[in-house]
């Protein structure tokens, strides 16, 4: 087994004092992987991996990044720890261009390293580049998403967490988006992933977590999860996940 | 009709533009409105006239720059100012601000600054009494420039002063790291925070701007009219009035529409009399704000 980038221990997190709403999660993500964490809503996943990146309170517990304490690190010390956040929405800055979008983030960069470092993350998206000087808010949902994975891939984070990087997309959107993950996987990116739609996070995930009332009640490999009765008893209750239709079917997809 | 109200406007627009500035960073960064703001005005006038004394009193009487009314100590003395108000913003939001800020209700840090604004001008009226002084008592001779226009040195000096430093700050918030940071942050603080910005040296480098402005504006109230307590109170309202017209955020924006309000009073002291001085730049907002709610240089957050 590859070495441990993140090792989350029995996190315990919330927005106000004695309302835990993660309580006591443990997750592992080796290098070169991508965990997806699964769960039911209001389970807690999106508190969770923003607890992780300093954004909700920690109560109890610890987070180790590359054998590093950060449980107590502030959120904008993070991206120079080694970890890059993508909130689920309102994941950009919209008035600035796209190149300021990915320029501001640069603040922990060399000067003379930025404008190749920018170059780079052009050749990876090049939707990116016709829009260089588009102000981010006219980008389409799709381009938003690569602009803030992009964004948070120009600091060489040791880990990417992203919070359902597919929600609220078109399924045009949401096939890119995830074969646009797996193409990062394989430049070497360890990926921790929150994801509502389990069938096509389970497709690019190497392990998953299951976390129900804010605990991590299962895990295993992703490609077995998928028709684990254990996970679909946790995920939905009663149904096996797989019966399930897929969660972007749309209105037109209702029982 | 004369066209003089042109350069009177301008020097007037120019006062309320570097006010506005900070205004309108203190309001898209810091969101609250900063009633305190104009008293930073008369903080950095008296502070810079304090010096130009203290300058005076150690190495004698200096000659002013020909043809300016002032000389270097002047120079030196607004230098020494900008830096003190500079401080007193930031202690002002270390002591009082910042703190009321993290409960997280922007009505009570408006308050608290109004609050602020009185003891400020209070402070400045019990140590420098309310009479008015001023930085030289001589009497410049206006050039004609035709078209019935005519301008001193100190005019001239003082809009390119102005010129320089709208520029300055408009490269620093376009071109440089700082500059998008604050940015970034008045657009989303959480994704600020996210991508690695420290927002406490970000709203540190926003009152030491706002500051410094606010005591060059005073300073060129103070060369063209006179120094009094409440020289940069009687600012506030077409600060604030030039931010919005300009567009909350936006310094070019904050500049115009500086020049806007300052032009529509001296049109309309010489067209239509001087009482309507003030009525007449709130007209214009409101006209602006019927069409364009957003402002000249606002832009709708998508």
């Amino acid at each position: 087994m590859n070495e441990i980038v993140l090792d989350v221990r029995k996190l315990e997190a919330g927005y106000e004092p004695g309302v835990p709403i993660v309580r006591g999660a443990s997750i592992t993500v080796s290098k070169g992987e991508i965990v997806v964490v699964l769960g039911p809503n209001g389970a807690g996943k999106s508190s969770f991996i923003k607890a992780i990146a300093g954004l909700v309170p920690i109560t109890g517990g610890t987070v180790f990044l590359d054998g590093k304490d950060i449980t107590a690190a502030p959120a904008h010390t993070m991206v120079r720890l080694g970890l890059a956040f993508v909130p689920q929405t309102e994941n950009i800055f919209p008035l600035m261009s796209v190149e300021d979008n990915l320029r501001v983030a640069c603040g922990i960069l060399e000067r003379r390293e930025i404008p190749g470092r920018i170059e780079e993350m052009y050749a990876a998206f090049p939707d990116l580049v016709r829009q260089r000087r588009t102000a981010a808010g006219n980008l389409s949902g799709g381009q938003r998403q690569m602009l803030a994975v992009a964004r948070a891939l120009i600091v060489h984070p040791k880990v990417l967490v992203l919070d359902e990087p597919s929600a609220g997309l078109s399924p045009k959107f949401v096939s890119m988006v995830f074969e646009m993950l797996a193409g990062i996987r394989k430049s070497g990116v360890t990926i921790l992933l929150v994801e509502q739609n389990a069938k096509a996070a389970l497709a690019i995930g190497d392990r998953a977590y299951v976390l129900v009332e804010g605990k991590d009640r299962h895990e295993g490999i992703a490609s077995e999860l998928w028709n684990d009765p254990v996970v679909a008893e946790l995920y939905l209750g009663q149904r096996p996940l797989n019966a399930e239709k897929s969660s972007h079917a749309g209105k037109g997809g209702a029982a | 009709m004369s066209l003089q109200f042109v350069v009177d406007g301008l020097l007037t627009g120019s006062m309320i533009g570097l006010g506005a500035i900070g205004v309108t960073l203190t309001y898209s960064i810091l969101r609250f409105s900063n009633f305190a703001h104009g008293d930073f005005m008369a903080w950095g006038t008296y502070a810079t006239l304090a010096v130009v004394s203290a300058i005076g009193a150690m190495v004698g009487k200096v000659a002013p720059i020909a043809p300016l009314s002032f000389g270097w100590p002047l120079l030196v003395a607004l230098i020494v100012g900008m830096a003190f108000t500079a401080l007193l913003a930031l202690l002002l939001d270390k002591v009082l601000f910042s703190r009321l800020r993290s409960q997280g209700q922007a009505i009570i840090v408006v308050m608290a600054s109004f609050g602020a604004s009185m003891a400020l001008r209070s402070l400045l009226e019990f140590t420098f009494s309310s009479r008015p002084t001023y930085f030289s008592r001589a009497i410049q001779i206006a050039m004609p420039v035709g078209f019935g226009i005519r301008i001193t040195p100190d005019q001239i000096a003082l809009l390119l002063l102005t010129a320089v430093l709208v520029l300055g700050v408009h490269l620093l918030m376009t071109r440089t790291q700082t500059g998008r940071s604050m940015q970034a942050l008045s657009q989303n603080a959480a994704l600020a925070r996210i991508v690695g910005i420290d927002v406490a040296s970000v709203v540190r480098v926003t009152w030491v701007i706002g500051g410094a402005l606010a005591c060059v504006a005073g300073v060129m109230i103070g060369i063209l009219v006179q120094v009094r307590p409440f020289m940069g109170f009687d600012m506030l309202l077409p600060m604030f009035a030039a931010a919005i017209l300009g567009g909350i955020g936006s310094i070019p924006g904050a500049v115009l529409g500086g020049l806007i309000i300052g032009l529509a009073e001296a049109g309309a002291v010489q067209l239509i009399g001087a009482e309507w001085r003030a009525a007449v730049s709130f007209i214009i907002l409101m006209a602006v704000l019927f069409v364009r709610p957003i402002g000249l240089f606002g832009v709708r957050e998508r």
